[in-house]
């Protein structure tokens, strides 16, 4: 009885399976992208999330961005203003003080996605809304300090003036323009509430919100999104009849979805962890495009310099000496994140060779560690004259199991050099949001920052940026590290603008930077992308700036 | 009856306030500022702009002030709106929750109506080749981790046989039910799977008990069917026991099953709570946590309730008989 039970219960299976038929294979004018991440909303300038701006990025073009060859652009402008166009002019402010105005011309066939042109108006709007101390903007910083005023010429050009003539004056990557004839009505009702009532959030599929190549057709929370050709789109025509962005958060899952052909490619931006990439290219290689970006996520230690033992540069300089980054990153990574040697990336058109490295050199970690005093071991681990132990703690992300690999193998290999590293890892929201913020961690924490091509590290180098009490924690120099010179040339950097000038002060910034090792480089990040044999196109750039700001190029091959 | 049913009414009220501030206490005490976590990735954020959110959101009140705030809020029927998604929280909620209903309420059915049969089986038979198969499949079900059954049934029936869909709640631009059981069949098999083992024991157990009663041997002597002493006398009192872990079970039913929301990619309550939690959505977490509260409180008067019809020896008379 038992046994026909199961037999028969397994035919239905079968049968019901049949008849419901197998999930279809993608048609290629439709393109299925496989994400871990669900935007949890979809303002433009809300809140800041990789997910978000990758879908958003199909649908909507900021004024300028970075391309894949980390230059800036003009997407939704005509021409990057510049001082020997004349189009940006540095001029005194009535309060005696230097800024930059400069001039940007809407393209003349951007329209919005019922029709409506995108004009000045939009521009003022935007501005008015990002200002407001009750919009709920996270960068407020650009609309309510940064730029001093804007001017509306006519219907399509508009000057902005900036309170600072900063060198990155063409900029304005977040200033992200809004619909004024759909979203002002709901704004001027309550500013205070708008963040919950813009039609982005009440009316995601409204067609007038978007103006990119896709607009958003269809939104499944947490599950999926839709984008449909915008028919306003006065670019390139885009290829696909029908993207769907779907969100599947398990790493493995996503990967199941994606031999199962229910995902078409995950992108790096968002989608697997580089160790999994690795596994999946050896097995299933061959049926895919698999191929690595590295990008801006620097990935390294953290220095505590009120530790006595590291506020001793020689002590830094040993521990950088001795672990083997590149045996790490062929071990681990397959070579595939090339080791970092500087805070700017290679890639980064203001990097500037000619820096001290570190490589791999135990004799001469050893010596340092002598020189600084550690010098006797016992049981293997190196003591200075006042018995003390030269022990570390180590910190990152608990549950992140690529940062925990490598965290095991420094603490190897710094044992080797008789550096004592105990492990003490904490969930990200603690790490970042107490224990790194309020520099309570003792010595050395792993982790990752992200920045755009040209950034100037100034939160996290400049002495004025140490989180402290009295200024309510602000900043990101976690470190402590506080360098007059480096102050300079942080500042410097801003305004000096001369070309050879701007690149003699980068070039100091790295040398200083190598020299005196607030942090310990490791590895630039690389995204790994899943792409089937049949796309092309996709260009990842490496950056914040997500590959979708040109996804009118992708298309099936012919 | 009426007395039970207000006495039980009025603790429930009191549970779910003092469950209401309990968590509006955890979630501030938890590390990690949720303005601070906004402005994370804007490293031009200032000091200014940390205390102008924080007024906005109200983060810049104290506890009490904010928690008897949202009270006066909710007892009035507004839950306020999510910080994560800028959206009311009944917007966000009810969606999940019936995604959740669907796909546990779908498995709590499979698993009792094989493990109602196949408990009673074994326990008719126990010790046998058949009973000791069962309990092999019982405790492999139990023991086996949530994530590697959903993978495994993922890799087997969509990726290997291309039978079934990964993950997702149904096609794009499917609206009817037919499109979506499909993608019903893999999460809930997950589940019922891993669950199938323990009320196949429960089961089991209780009616193993049963059978050794004397009303059973006496039903056996008077000549009753052996169908009808099983399934009408024993199985009726074995229930007891099993409706107490279902009414258990029940509250599981609104906050989801995080394991298997994630693996399927099934936007439920589970995933709602620890993302609300991670987040520190508050607004989001308070509700949905009250909700899990709610239906456990529900679930255990229903199995109150249900023993009075089960077995009429139960009653609600507070008199001391």
């Amino acid at each position: 009885m038992q046994t026909g039970l199961a037999r028969t219960g397994i035919a239905a299976l079968t049968l019901a399976a049949a008849l419901i038929g197998t999930p279809a294979l993608a048609a290629k004018d439709e393109l299925v992208i496989g994400m871990t991440q669900f935007p949890s909303n979809w303002h433009p300038s809300m809140e800041a999330m990789m997910a978000k701006s990758y879908v958003l990025s199909m649908a909507r073009r900021p004024f300028t961005a970075y391309d894949p060859d980390w230059r800036l652009t003009c997407l939704l402008c005509t021409e990057l203003p510049a001082l020997d166009k004349g189009t940006a002019e540095v001029e005194t402010r009535a309060d005696g003080k230097k800024g930059i105005k400069v001039t940007y011309t809407i393209n003349p066939k951007a329209t919005w996605g019922d029709g409506t042109p995108v004009t000045t108006e939009d521009v003022l709007f935007t501005w008015t809304v990002g200002k407001h101390p009750q919009s709920g903007y996270s960068n407020f910083d650009l609309f309510a300090r940064d730029i001093v005023a804007i001017d509306a010429k006519d219907e399509r050009t508009f000057t902005i003036h900036r309170d600072k003539a900063v060198c990155s004056y063409a900029e304005i990557n977040d200033f992200e323009v809004l619909p004024a004839h759909l979203e002002r009505a709901v704004f001027e009702a309550d500013p205070a509430t708008y963040r919950n009532r813009s039609k982005y959030e009440t009316d995601t599929t409204n067609p007038g919100l978007w103006f990119g190549p896709y607009r958003i057709a269809q939104v499944e929370p947490g599950s999926h999104v839709v984008l449909e050709p915008n028919p306003t789109w006065w670019g390139a025509k885009p290829a696909f009849k029908r993207v769907i962005v779907k969100s599947i958060e398990n790493t493995a899952a996503l990967e199941a979805n994606l031999l199962a052909g229910q995902v078409d490619m995950v992108p790096g931006e968002t989608g697997l962890p580089l160790d999994q990439v690795l596994a999946f290219e050896k097995r299933h290689g061959s049926r895919y495009n698999v191929f690595y970006k590295p990008g801006l996520f620097f990935e390294h230690v953290e220095l505590n310099l009120d530790n006595p033992a590291l506020a001793d540069v020689r002590v830094r300089r040993a521990l950088l000496h001795a672990i083997d980054r590149e045996a790490i990153s062929k071990q681990l990574y397959d070579g595939r994140q090339p080791v970092a040697h500087n805070e700017i990336s290679p890639l980064d058109r203001v990097h500037a060779p000619g820096y001290p490295t570190y490589a791999f050199d135990p004799a001469l970690a050893g010596r340092l560690l002598d020189e600084a005093g550690w010098s006797e071991r016992r049981a293997g681990v190196r003591h200075n004259a006042k018995g003390e132990r030269l022990s570390l703690e180590i910190m990152t992300t608990a549950g992140n199991r690529s940062r925990e690999v490598l965290q095991q193998v420094l603490q190897a290999q710094w044992r080797q050099a008789g550096i004592e590293v105990r492990i003490v890892n904490e969930p990200a929201r603690v790490l970042f949001g107490e224990t790194l913020e309020k520099r309570r961690f003792k010595s050395m924490a792993l982790f990752a920052w992200i920045s755009a091509p040209e950034n100037i590290p100034r939160t996290i180098l400049h002495s004025s940026m140490i989180p402290t009490e009295a200024n309510n924690w602000a900043g990101q120099n976690y470190t402590g590290y506080r360098n007059p010179e480096m102050d300079k040339v942080l500042e410097d950097l801003e305004h000096v603008c001369e070309p050879d000038a701007n690149r003699a002060l980068w070039a100091k910034l790295q040398t200083l930077y190598a020299r005196d090792l607030p942090n310990l480089p490791l590895f630039f990040r690389a995204d790994p992308f899943i792409l089937p044999p049949w796309l092309e196109g996709v260009v990842p750039t490496g950056h914040l700036d997500s590959s979708t700001l040109w996804i009118e190029t992708w298309k099936a091959k012919e | 009856m009426t007395r039970f049913l207000a006495s039980r009414l009025l603790q429930a009220l009191v549970v779910l306030l003092l469950m209401s501030f309990v968590i509006t206490v955890l979630m501030t005490l938890m590390p990690g500022d949720p303005v601070d976590m906004m402005l994370a990735g804007n490293p031009r954020a200032t000091p200014a702009d940390a205390a102008r959110l924080k007024a906005l959101y109200g983060l810049d009140k104290p506890l009490l002030d904010r928690y008897w705030h949202w009270l006066q809020a909710a007892l009035m029927g507004d839950f306020g709106f999510s910080r994560l998604y800028a959206q009311p929280v009944l917007t966000i909620l009810l969606p999940r929750l019936g995604n959740t209903l669907l796909l546990l309420g779908a498995a709590m059915a499979l698993t009792l109506a094989v493990a109602l049969p196949l408990g009673v089986y074994a326990a008719r038979r126990p010790y046998g080749w058949a009973d000791n198969a069962i309990n092999l499949f019982c405790f492999a079900g139990i023991s086996v981790p949530a994530f590697w059954l959903a993978l495994l049934l993922i890799l087997l029936f969509a990726v290997e046989l291309q039978w079934l869909p990964a993950s997702g709640l149904g096609p794009v631009g499917g609206e009817g039910w037919w499109e979506r059981l499909p993608y019903l069949v893999l999460p809930v098999a997950s589940l019922t799977l891993a669950s199938i083992g323990g009320y196949t024991r429960y089961v089991r157990a209780a009616m193993m008990g049963e059978l050794r009663q004397d009303y059973i041997r006496t039903a056996r002597a008077k000549g009753l069917g052996e169908g009808r002493v099983v399934w009408r006398h024993a199985l009726r009192n074995a229930t007891i026991p099993i409706v107490t872990i279902v009414a258990l079970e029940f509250g599981a039913l609104f906050s989801g099953a995080l394991v298997t929301e994630t693996m399927f990619a099934w936007p439920g309550m589970g995933k709602l709570i620890y993302d609300s939690i991670m987040g520190n959505d508050l607004n989001v977490a308070l509700v949905a946590l009250l909700f899990a509260t709610l239906t456990t409180l529900a679930g255990n008067l229903l199995a109150d309730a249900a023993y009075a019809g089960l077995d009429p020896r139960i009653s609600f008379k507070g008199d001391g008989a």
